[in-house]
């Protein structure tokens, strides 16, 4: 073809600059309108009830007194929804089973956490509805519950599920337990390879279950009409697989239901599943009225999904000169009430930025009396990087070898064998390591009570499915259309990738996110995949848009399009040739729209491959106040490659907020249950995310290596910051401190309590 | 329960709005008046997305009662922009990138101009310090605190 991108980052104009987004303006203004803000005539207001056990039989639920209360449209059950078959679906890292689903959305035969929706209320007010939902009766048997995770491990542990027989072992469990899966990754031979070790180091970690925090909570309206068809407004990061799931649990027609995207206050993975959208659907179709729910921060906390907590074992062996010959991890999530933790993940991801001959990892999936978990952030790989780079990090201390060397001297390159099955097939992570060394912060000597601490992250990123249009308007503007949320200013990234392959100023592409009726499939926007997958499907709808629009260049000076070409913004003569004829511009083309053909419009679906994944090395220095045990970050550096950021401010913003995370992941986050199985801390009050004044400003260091296989270069950014931080941290400690901690958060309590006793041995 | 006839002045209109005695300001903006900029994150004042000022004085609307508005002038996100044009702030946070989701962003461009009023030439802990009851979970701050600084140099210099 003789259209091209132009890939040269010389001669790029739009990609790298920093405009302002073109949905701000709403966004400052208060005029967009996210998952809480849509309201319709005759609307009515939804509450949850939910339950106050960990673990409980339901034996009967008796609503007669909440639906005579005046006011009062209708009650709903478990037993509204149909059943659904119990069998995973889809790629097994992230399968979905909506046997498992119906029962998160509203318990049936047992509530299995605190907080786990038994029953809901459409009422005329929010405060008749918060009324009624005392008047509901539930009949409850108390069930033992489990929290912990070696505890629900153990053989006497209660059972969640009576006939849960783990997945994954040959031959199967005679007996049931909580462990859904077990999983083993395999390269070489670890065990034997440890005998060639110098210096081998095993250690055993704990991680408490942090919650995304994002701070809009959960929210919807739903319609449903009499005719079957459906509206919904939702703030998710996929209103396509909102739309899905929500039709699947009503047994829907996927094409009878309509979701409208709303704006999403903040996701992190939390809203890739549904929790309120089938139950205000229900709820609408009982009654034939529009039905909101918006959930309380505390509901948030008690039934939204944090990701999983963890034991973990990680053993690895290394020679004198620092090569890691043999490494082994032992990893054991909680999945919360449902199986589906990210173990999977947390067994591919622990190793992968090291060339290691030998490596063994076994995951396993526990089921406990916690809200189900949910995606969150580079879901598992965090959790298992924290054992890793520890352990890295003591290894390092007893060759006396630079941590950030140790780390370069194993650096996995293209070519490097994975231990979960393909080679790399992308370069970054050595280049990651190396900004670091050469930064000017990382020999600055350190004073009393301070530490300096490195680690590093692997996550895949995400490509898959896409879909996007593309319309130029009679005045020569640019309308473009994804399915893909935005989350923190994907509109601009796609807009400039527009701009700069039609050859238009940024200003011309207003770019909009769609509805389910409006443009194809968009998968969610998660896994780092928008900018890469959705990017990819703009700029081929861009190009179908340039031979179309070559196509009525040729056809107006009466030549064959092959003769034209695209430059600029303007379609010209290939040659001399061809006649001699001035450069006919987009909006000169576009002006002649109806004598050329018609509506200019291009739609491009792709299902991309080639996705690149995201490495990250990380130091920061900490001060320790050895009187309260409270940790001061006082700096804090990140390391990543980016491959190619198409608006640096969006990469620096999600770089500085992964970091953000990962500070109060390793410092603060934490569930804090009672002895009932109750958690102690559903607010932000007691549960602390950081605030302002908690952090100093970060020191981003983006790394470009380009994927080759994305027209500029893009390699997905949003996630993988987030993996480094706690073990970073925990090494900065033990070097402030000479301590060494395993269990996370790292609090003031915690870190105290472990100082005295290092000091008392 | 009869409801409350409260006569109150936001954003500087005269408003009128009946109300229950155990609505909060933030309901009655959101649910009684359609001001949905105003933002509800936890209910309980730890997370400043609904920040409004009441004569002045920065609060949280979620702990006020909308009884307690009669007499009182109320700020919201809604009365920010001044005529045709954004706020300095407003178009600071823009032009900064400093917001990725925007859930908080009314609730911190409430809270940093009453900062700023209060005031305009402050460090960055002082803005740090002053939105320490801002929660974003996005953008790690930092270019939040950028965005007001910078907004703070621009209103000096006007």
């Amino acid at each position: 073809m003789l259209t091209r991108t132009k890939d040269e980052e010389k001669t790029l104009k739009v990609v790298g600059t920093r405009p302002v987004r073109p949905d701000g303006e709403p966004k400052v203004t208060g005029l967009a309108q996210y998952g809480a803000d849509f309201s319709l005539p005759g609307m009515l207001w939804a509450k949850i009830l939910r339950s106050p056990h960990a673990h409980a039989r339901i034996r009967a639920i008796d609503a007669s007194r909440a639906l005579a209360l005046p006011g009062v449209k209708a009650v709903i059950t478990g037993a509204d929804f149909m059943e659904q078959p119990f069998e995973y679906v889809g790629p097994e890292r992230v399968a979905v089973n909506y046997w498992h689903m119906t029962r998160n959305i509203m318990a049936r035969e047992k509530a299995l956490y605190e907080g786990h929706a038994v029953a809901a209320v459409a009422a005329v007010s929010p405060a008749v509805a918060a009324a009624a939902l005392k008047l509901i009766d539930v009949d409850y048997e108390v069930l033992p519950h489990v929290i912990d995770v070696d505890a629900a491990m153990a053989p006497d542990a209660p059972l969640l599920f009576e006939d849960m027989i783990t997945r994954g072992v040959e031959p199967a469990p005679t007996r049931p337990s909580n462990v859904s899966k077990q999983i083993d990754f395999r390269l070489g031979d670890a065990d034997a390879a440890f005998a060639a070790a110098d210096e081998v180091v095993e250690m055993s970690f704990k991680t408490a279950p942090v919650h995304q925090g994002y701070i809009e909570p959960h929210a919807c309206l739903a319609r449903i009409g009499a005719d079957g068809q459906g509206e919904l407004w939702s703030a998710s990061q996929g209103h396509f697989v909102v739309r899905a799931y929500t039709a699947k649990l009503l047994g829907m027609e996927i094409g009878n239901l309509l979701v409208h995207p709303a704006e999403i206050g903040g996701g992190f993975g939390g809203k890739t599943v549904i929790y309120v959208e089938p139950v205000a659907a229900m709820l609408s179709r009982k009654t034939g009225h529009p039905v909101k729910i918006m959930m309380s921060r505390e509901d948030v906390f008690r039934a939204t999904g944090p990701t999983s907590g963890a034991s973990m074992t990680v053993r690895i062996g290394v020679k004198k000169d620092g090569r890691i010959v043999a490494a082994r991890g032992v990893f054991r999530f909680q999945a919360g009430a449902f199986p589906g933790s990210p173990v999977m993940n947390a067994c591919m991801c622990a190793f992968a930025p090291y060339d290691i001959a030998n490596v063994h990892t076994t995951g396993y999936d526990v089921v406990c009396n916690r809200p189900k978990a949910a995606a969150y952030r580079a879901p598992g790989s965090p959790i298992s990087a924290f054992a890793v780079e520890s352990v890295l990090d003591v290894l390092a201390g007893k060759i006396g070898m630079d941590p950030l060397a140790l780390r370069l001297k194993n650096a996995a390159r293209t070519g490097t064998q994975t231990a979960y099955g393909p080679k790399h097939a992308h370069d970054g992570y050595a280049e990651t390591v190396e900004a670091l060394m050469k930064h000017p912060a990382y020999k600055l000597p350190l004073g009393r009570n301070q530490g300096r601490g490195v680690a590093s992250g692997y996550w895949f990123n995400g490509g898959g499915e896409s879909a996007a249009t593309v319309h130029i308007n009679e005045d020569g503007s640019v309308v473009i259309a994804t399915g893909s949320m935005d989350i923190g200013g994907s509109r601009a990234s796609m807009a400039m990738m527009a701009a700069e392959t039609l050859g238009v100023p940024y200003e011309k592409v207003r770019s909009t996110v769609a509805d389910t009726g409006s443009v194809g499939y968009n998968h969610v926007t998660g896994g780092s995949r928008v900018t890469y997958a959705t990017g990819i499907a703009v700029v081929e709808a861009c190009r179908k848009i340039i031979d179309d629009l070559r196509g009525r260049a040729a056809q107006i000076w009466d030549v064959n399009p092959s003769g034209v070409v695209w430059e600029d913004g303007h379609a010209r003569p290939a040659s001399a040739e061809v006649g001699d004829f001035a450069p006919l511009s987009l909006k000169a083309i576009a002006a002649k729209r109806a004598v050329t053909g018609g509506p200019i419009v291009a739609e491009a679906a792709v299902n991309a491959g080639g996705m690149a994944p995201g490495f990250a090395t990380q130091f920061c220095d900490v001060e320790v106040d050895p009187e309260t045990g409270a940790v001061k970050i006082l700096r804090f550096v990140a390391a990543q490659d980016v491959g190619r950021a198409i608006h640096p401010s969006y990469v620096e913003g999600q770089i500085q907020g992964a970091v953000a995370q990962g500070i109060g992941w390793a410092l603060n986050e934490e569930y804090i249950y009672d002895k009932n199985g109750r958690l102690s801390n559903a607010g932000f009050l007691d549960y602390r995310i950081p605030v302002a004044s908690d952090l100093p400003s970060f020191d981003v260091v983006m790394v470009a290596v380009p994927n080759p296989n994305h027209p500029f270069g893009v390699k997905g950014v949003g996630e993988v910051g987030i993996v480094p931080p706690m073990a970073a941290i925990a090494n900065a400690i033990q070097q402030a401190t000479g301590t060494r901690m395993t269990e996370l958060p790292m609090s003031p309590p915690r870190l105290l309590a472990a100082l005295d006793s290092a000091e008392g041995a | 329960m009869a409801k409350h006839h409260v006569t109150t002045t936001i954003n500087g209109n005269p408003v009128e709005y009946l109300c229950e005695t155990r609505q909060t300001l933030l309901e009655v903006l959101r649910d009684e008046l359609d001001m949905t900029g105003t933002k509800e994150g936890c209910g309980t004042g730890d997370c400043g997305a609904c920040s409004v000022t009441l004569d002045g004085r920065l609060v949280c609307s979620c702990l006020v009662l909308g009884v307690e508005a009669a007499g009182k002038a109320v700020g919201t996100i809604e009365g920010m922009a001044e005529g045709g044009g954004l706020h300095v702030l407003q178009r600071k946070f823009l032009e900064h990138a400093a917001l990725q989701c925007g859930i908080c962003t009314p609730g911190f461009l409430v809270a940093a101009r009453s900062l700023l009023e209060a005031n305009p030439d402050p460090s960055e802990e002082e803005v740090r310090y002053w939105l320490a009851g801002n929660l974003c979970r996005c953008t790690g701050y930092q270019k939040i605190i950028e965005a007001v600084l910078d907004a703070a140099r621009e209103m000096r210099e006007a």
